[in-house]
């Protein structure tokens, strides 16, 4: 392998590692902070490629379908926080497996009446449609190079949230101690409930922001849901720059994993995973190693 | 006391429950007085199809191809009135075995057509030749069926794998293609259809440089088309479905590898996905058993009459929905209805030459269609026919003893 088809390589690894994360942050928020196991992660994931689909049907305009599918997905967020996962919040982990489980029967019954079950695309915005020659035959389409820059500075406003702001101070010390913070007379609980919209939300804006490079079709939350939590197991329970680093590292290795071992291509990613946890059994960044 | 109001509430439903069972014994009874050999009482044909699910759109218009052709005969074939069972068999394989239990024992169907999913047919075909229950295919394509499961009860009114696959080879060949890359999906039906291009191809005089496969049924495609411009084949041979298809067909697009490096496949990475993948399926070229613009005049009242049925534009599925109606009404014109001489049955429906809208249809021994594989390109955003790939295909059926 040249070293210009590596390269390509190298950025097929960090661009699917990238959406990774996008996508994992959210599950591992709402894991670390509210200790819900929110298995319907997947569920969202595709219902926010649905809905982009249908607002740029509708409007021609994937901006209003970017900022319209995220804010329905963060209203439908805060009505079920109110509604059903505050009340699983401290309950044990089965409880919260069949109600999110149920919950992705639900949304798949409401996209199949809503949408239909056929197979669609979204166009990208027209600027972002041309693409850049790498190599004489091939070539590199800008949105994938844009969605990599998206999703770094989603990354990084994430990051400065969490580590800079009041709010991420709050949620910081629930993580840590939930009862010792509400002690404090700290209104958690209504944090919660935004950590869980937020999550919801990043979940779907991950499913918008692939579908102009994917397709938008029933079964596409269920891989990206346990890749998910291979990611956010692999990072470390509730820790976003686990995340960051599991996702990828999980991208980099499914790419060159692809190109060098194709016969094995479709575990060597649980190797790496049972590979970390033997080494550290709470993920890279996970409390108590 | 309440203990005694709950005893003699569920003794009264008992016997109530009783009791119209009782009814209803007496009443079938008398509606039947005669044993059921008779002309008179229908033919019970038991759909076990997709309705619900992935593939729900494909068990429909199987359903609705079949129907019309009973309707088109006056609602009977071979003077026997035709009667219609349903189960939805969800393309789970895992519950194949109950569901077709249940149509053969609890509702004695005579005749079960299905299904879509190939799992969920091999399971089916155990059944069919333990009871010796006779089954029509309407579309699993699993090699298998026609091959060491093969058995004279069970046809199949679709395709084999290897048949849509093999006369690419040649195509491919003939348009100065000699270094040729695969991919699809590490599945059964994946590699059962690369590996009949493949069969093709090198009988042609081709090399495959490569085969690439990737997990089913995951579409994160980046790494092997960065690995295909590195390999630079003259073509690709793919094979992909669904939403699979829609993915792979647009990102070789937008990696600019279709400029240089002509994609073909099979023609289910164009059937039904045209619409979502837009321009970048423009020009691609396929093989199957059909085209969207077949001209013949046995199409053309297909389509007319489906569009009337039904409101939609009839596709391969409903064609294959169909031929199985075509397939059963020689079989029973053959005895004149009369289901008790089902080896003349059976019989007939082997030498059946159906004037099929996808064109001339005849069975081998094995009961797969033998039937013409159409070389199709993608334009005005269907597939319409370049030309004939392969005229009468016949599926080798291997590992088949049946003669």
């Amino acid at each position: 392998m040249d070293a210009l088809t590596f390269a390509v390589q190298l950025l097929n690894g960090l661009q699917y590692g990238l959406v990774l994360f996008l996508v994992a942050s959210g599950l591992t928020l709402v894991f670390g902070i509210l200790g819900v196991i929110n298995l319907a992660h997947g569920a969202f994931y595709m219902l926010g490629a649905y809905l982009a689909w249908w607002i740029a049907a509708h409007t021609g305009s994937f901006m209003l379908a970017l900022i319209g599918g995220v804010a329905i997905s963060f209203v439908l967020g805060l009505l079920l926080e109110e509604i059903f996962v505050k009340r699983m919040i401290g309950r044990d982990h089965l409880a919260q497996v069949l109600l999110s489980f149920g919950l992705i029967l639900v949304i798949d019954e409401v996209r199949q009446i809503l949408f239909g079950k056929d197979v669609h695309s979204v166009a990208p915005p027209a600027w972002l449609k041309g693409s850049i020659q790498l190599t004489d035959i091939l070539s590199y389409p800008v949105y994938r190079i844009a969605l990599c820059v998206v999703c770094l500075v989603l990354a990084g406003l994430i990051f400065y949230m969490i580590q800079r702001t009041r709010l991420g101070m709050i949620i910081r010390a629930g993580a840590e101690n939930r009862d010792m913070t509400r002690a404090l007379g700290i209104p958690f609980d209504k944090v919660n409930r935004y950590v869980f919209a937020g999550g919801i939300a990043l979940a779907a804006l991950g499913g918008i922001l692939v579908s102009p490079i994917s397709t938008v079709f029933p079964g596409m939350g269920d891989g990206m849901l346990i890749l998910s939590f291979v990611v956010v197991v692999l990072g470390g329970i509730g820790s976003v720059a686990g995340a960051a680093i599991g996702a990828l590292m999980i991208g980099l290795t499914d790419t060159f994993g692809k190109v060098f071992f194709p016969q094995f291509s479709s575990i060597l990613i649980y190797v790496l995973m049972a590979g970390i946890l033997l080494w550290r059994p709470n993920g890279l960044m996970g409390k108590g190693n | 006391m309440s203990r005694m109001i709950s005893s003699a509430s569920s003794l009264n439903r008992r016997s109530l429950l009783l009791g119209t069972a009782g009814l209803l014994t007496a009443a079938s009874a008398f509606r039947f007085p005669t044993p059921a050999i008779a002309q008179g009482a229908p033919l019970k044909v038991g759909f076990m199809l997709p309705y619900s699910g992935t593939f729900a759109k494909l068990g429909k218009f199987i359903d609705d191809g079949f129907r019309l052709y009973v309707e088109q005969q006056g609602g009977s074939l071979g003077g026997r009135r035709i009667e219609f069972v349903q189960v939805d068999d969800e393309s789970k394989p895992e519950t194949a075995t109950d569901n077709m239990n249940r149509l053969v024992g609890r509702e004695k169907v005579d005749v079960v057509v299905g299904t879509v999913h190939s799992g969920v047919a091999m399971a089916m075909v155990k059944v069919a030749r333990d009871t010796n229950t006779m089954l029509v295919i309407p579309n699993a394509g699993v090699n298998e069926a026609t091959g060491p499961m093969c058995a004279p009860n069970i046809f199949r009114t679709s395709f084999s794998n290897w048949q849509v696959c093999e006369p690419m080879g040649k195509v491919m060949f003939d348009a100065g293609h000699r270094k040729v890359a695969t991919i699809t999906w590490r599945y059964a039906a994946g590699q059962q259809m690369v590996g009949a291009f493949g069969e093709g191809f090198k009988k042609a005089g081709g090399t495959v440089v490569e085969d690439l496969a990737l997990p089913f049924p995951e579409v994160e495609f980046q790494a092997l088309i960065t690995r295909l411009a590195t390999l630079k084949p003259d073509a690709v041979f793919a094979f992909f479905a669904g939403g699979g298809a829609v993915k792979f067909v647009k990102d070789y697009a937008a990696a600019g590898l279709n400029k240089s490096i002509p994609l073909y496949g099979a023609g289910f990475l164009t059937d039904g996905t045209i619409p979502a993948q837009g321009e970048s399926a423009n020009g691609l070229r396929t093989t199957l058993h059909y085209a969207d613009d077949l001209d013949n005049a046995a199409n053309r009242k297909f389509l007319a009459d489906f569009k009337a049925r039904t409101g939609a534009d009839g596709d391969i599925y409903a064609v294959q929905g169909y031929d199985a109606g075509a397939l059963l009404n020689e079989g029973l014109k053959a005895v004149k209805g009369d289901w008790a001489a089902r080896n003349d049955v059976v019989r007939a429906m082997r030498t059946a030459k159906i004037d099929s809208p996808r064109g001339p249809l005849s069975f081998n021994a094995a009961g797969n269609p033998v039937q013409n594989i159409y070389l199709r390109e993608v334009r005005n955003g269907r597939n319409e026919l370049v030309s004939v790939a392969g005229q009468a295909v016949n599926d080798p059926a291997r590992g088949c003893r049946v003669s």
